[in-house]
């Protein structure tokens, strides 16, 4: 344990590197842009809301920003009457 | 109903940051409710010593202009299920936080935490006096040096004078959080020792954090000192400040050269 203590400690320097590498590509490039994410969530909720009512309360979104790829993941909780009533509709077409 | 606590300090680069983070950490872990705040607009650093940074979506700016949620701008820690982040922006200037919306945010936080950590930028414009107006508790975070405690000193007058519990006429309660203490040199009479700090700013100690290597490597891998090496003599004077934030009696030890490794080996060649 402390031998594995002392080997990670003396990496933290590249760790700091590597990470900082990573933060910087994302802010110096257009993805850094505070309205971007803001915008594509109005725009996913725009297109939903064409079909169903969603609770803006109920989207979330968590990014993950990668080395090579970031990852968007948007959550949205969908009211179960509407969950229901495909489930009824499933039964009346089987 | 949450305590807010802003840490500030005047003057940048004397572990505000660091200390928000570890002081947040080591409450959460003992199962606190705990969400804390960057409020330096513009040059945010709090996500990046929390090991956050890859998960910013909203930050603090969104929710003052009502483009994002509370509930969706606070980032939950991956280590500790009680401890949430809410991110400074990075790319807009401090003037879009606005007043009111400021306050919206610390109230609609108050009922679901236990603490709201404030961490303040440097200076006193702006940014440093909205993250203390609201502020129940501030922490003054200095270093034994001339020019720190100088300018704690000079917080010290603004938190006395500018914040909503000081213009309601009640005390804002402040502590004094001395970072970055070399028992070694203040030994040798090199450094301001703690009794000729507290002597002039006049304020209860909260907590004495020695220097130490483990704070560095901390935010080398952007997990608080608290989380990551909880054994570590700075992790431990952390732990004992939290512990005296929430009201408990925990006697407070001045660090002494004989109490270091270093300082006992240094001890011995003199001897």
């Amino acid at each position: 344990m402390k031998f594995a203590n002392f080997f990670s400690r003396q990496r933290s320097a590249s760790t700091a590197h590597h990470r900082l590498q990573v933060l910087l590509m994302h802010e110096r490039s257009a993805g850094g842009n505070p309205d971007l994410i803001p915008m594509m969530r109005e725009d996913i909720l725009a297109a939903i809301g064409k079909h169903i009512t969603v609770d803006p309360e109920k989207v979330r979104l968590k990014i993950d920003r990668g080395e090579t790829v970031s990852r968007l993941e948007i959550d949205i909780e969908i009211p179960t009457p509407i969950r229901q009533t495909l489930e009824r509709r499933e039964v009346h077409l089987r | 109903m949450a305590q807010v606590v802003v840490v500030t300090s005047g003057k940048g680069g004397v572990g505000k940051t660091t200390s928000t983070a570890a002081l947040g950490a080591a409450l959460a872990r003992e199962g606190e409710r705990v969400a804390v705040i960057d409020f330096d607009v513009g040059l945010r650093n709090l996500d990046l010593v929390m090991g956050a940074e890859r998960r910013v979506v909203f930050d603090l700016i969104h929710v003052v202009q009502g483009s994002a949620r509370l509930s969706q701008a606070l980032i939950r820690d991956k280590r500790i299920d009680t401890l949430f982040l809410l991110a400074a922006s990075q790319t807009r200037d401090k003037e879009s936080l606005s007043d009111d919306g400021v306050e919206r945010v610390i109230r609609d936080l108050r009922p679901s935490f236990d603490w709201i950590i404030c961490d303040s930028p440097a200076g006193i414009e702006r940014g440093a006096s909205l993250a203390m107006r609201h502020a129940d508790l501030a922490i003054v975070v200095a270093n034994p040096e001339v020019s720190s405690v100088r300018d704690s000193d000079r917080i010290i007058g603004l938190l006395d004078s500018t914040t909503d519990k000081a213009k309601r006429g009640e005390a804002i309660e402040k502590h004094l959080l001395l970072t970055r203490y070399d028992p070694i040199r203040a030994g040798r009479g090199e450094m301001l020792g703690v009794d000729d700090v507290l002597e002039i700013l006049c304020i209860p100690l909260l907590g004495i954090i020695p220097e130490s290597k483990d704070v560095l490597h901390a935010s080398n891998v952007g997990s608080p000192v608290t989380l990551n090496n909880p054994a570590s003599t700075a992790a431990r004077a952390y732990e004992d400040a939290a512990r005296r934030l929430k009201g408990q009696q925990v006697p407070l030890v001045v660090p002494s050269d004989k109490t270091t490794l270093f300082g006992r080996l240094l001890g011995r060649r003199a001897a």
